[in-house]
């Protein structure tokens, strides 16, 4: 079971309260977790990644372990503390003025 | 009974205002989406129950919500705009060739007919239209098809931000563009060319004259008289009496004919209104006063309203979308400000009154007239 925590505009897009908890087959990578992620929660398909390039949209970070996972491969396989639900994944919004 | 239900899109949320018909009591709802831009919300004339909103953030990019209950309840429908086949390019600051990309939702304008029908006005631009009720939306890619090579963004971006249908010929509407002009399809949107003729652009073009590049601002028509077009161009207020087909200056006896919004009264075609602000450069008022100038000789000749608007240290600027018109006997008249303000008259501008003086920055402003 992996844990996901989401910043507070898509909880609200989405109306989860708290974490996301995901059943992930397999490694789990950042992909394969927001794939899940998407599937249970379609309005969120684009806000985190780009529709058509699946890129992480600029101001999105990830998080986990106390490191930024965000530049790595999306298909990097998670730490393990993650992929056992000891860790969230992080998905963050970037800091901003305004 | 008879009322009215103001839509506002701000930079951080959505409110909904509404009244009876007197339009002297409001109730305040909101915000919806808070911290979000909502760039434009709007009903559908075949069911004002329905209504789509705009939401937007540079975090996490295009929302599209969608009310079946005058904006009671929302749900998320689709938020894929997909450029039909290879995007292409267009113009871009450095002289190259850039691609387009999609960034925002600007207009949203449901059909006249049907509630599931929906067109999209977005950056960079381009149209895009649902008949699925917003789950899933297709452009129309006739429009870049029209000199989109020469496109280049304004300031502001490259959006297409007016949308106009014609009520009388189901198959012509307009576009405008900053910063790239007007254009017209007479086949529903699968075709478009550009309608500048008479459009002169002497400081922001190398071809004052040119067929793409002005940055117009706005456009508007009264639904019993379609071929009649207004418009509020970056600098100039212009008409055409020929759907498009060509155009003539009406700035008249303005004070300044820069400006963002530009709208018509709901039972005169020849009343017009402006928002003049000093210039390009200074986006507010002249002199600090807040003034909506009304013509009722279909331009020309324009009055100052005034009663009811701050007419000392206001520096307030009015965008191209925050302006609209109810369609009540007495014709009201509602505008917000990026100060926050959302002021109506229920008598065709003569007299004033804000409904709200601290909302964030107001994007844009459509009011649905329920009888």
């Amino acid at each position: 079971m992996i844990r996901v925590v989401l910043p507070v505009h898509l909880r609200t897009l989405a109306r989860v309260d708290g974490e996301v908890k995901l059943e992930v087959a397999g490694p789990a990578s950042v992909r394969s977790v927001l794939d899940a992620l998407e599937a249970r929660h379609p309005m969120l398909r684009g806000t985190i990644r780009d529709h058509i390039t699946q890129e992480r949209r600029a101001f999105v970070r990830f998080f986990a372990c106390g490191e930024d996972l965000s530049l790595d491969p999306a298909e990097t396989t998670l730490p393990e503390a993650v992929a056992d639900g000891r860790e969230p994944l992080m998905v963050v919004g970037a800091m901003a003025g305004g | 009974m008879s009322g009215v239900r103001v839509l506002v899109g701000t930079r951080k949320g959505a409110f909904i205002l509404s009244s009876d018909a007197k339009r002297k009591k409001w109730d305040v709802a909101g915000p919806h989406f808070a911290g979000w831009e909502m760039y434009h919300l709007s009903g559908s004339p075949a069911d004002p129950d329905r209504i789509y909103a705009s939401q937007t953030s540079s975090w996490f990019g295009q929302v599209v919500q969608r009310s079946n209950d005058g904006g009671e309840t929302w749900e998320p429908v689709g938020n894929k705009f997909a450029y039909d086949g290879t995007p292409g390019t267009h113009q871009w600051y450095d002289g190259t060739q850039h691609p387009w990309e999609f960034k925002r939702v600007w207009r949203l304008e449901p059909s006249l007919h049907d509630p599931d029908t929906v067109y999209a006005g977005v950056e960079d631009a381009a149209i895009f239209k649902t008949t699925d009720g917003g789950k899933s939306w297709s452009e129309l890619p006739g429009l870049r098809s029209a000199k989109g090579e020469l496109w280049q963004p304004g300031a502001g971006g490259m959006c297409l931000h007016t949308i106009v249908l014609d009520p009388k010929r189901k198959d012509r509407m307009f576009v405008a563009i900053s910063a790239a002009g007007a254009f017209r399809s007479d086949d529903g949107g699968q075709s478009w060319r550009p309608v500048t003729k008479g459009l002169v652009s002497k400081y922001e073009l190398p071809d004052p004259k040119a067929e793409v590049g002005h940055c117009v601002h706005c456009i508007a028509m009264h639904p019993s008289r379609p071929d009649v077009l207004y418009m509020q161009k970056h600098w100039d207020v212009m008409r055409s009496d020929d759907a498009g087909e060509s155009w003539r200056e009406i700035s008249g006896d303005l004070p300044t004919d820069f400006g963002f919004p530009i709208g018509v009264h709901a039972h005169d075609p020849d009343t017009v209104y402006v928002v003049p602000i000093k210039s390009d450069s200074e986006h507010y008022p002249s002199e600090g006063k807040l003034r909506v100038y009304r013509s009722r000789k279909g331009g020309n000749e324009w009055e100052a309203l005034t009663d009811g608007l701050p007419q000392s240290d206001c520096y307030v600027n009015v965008l191209r979308s925050a302006f609209a018109v109810d369609s009540l006997e007495s014709c009201g008249v509602y505008f917000g400000t990026t100060g926050g303000q959302v002021y109506a008259s229920s008598d065709s501008g003569d007299h004033w009154t804000a409904i709200v003086r601290d909302l964030p920055a107001v994007l844009s402003v459509e009011v649905q007239t329920l009888r």
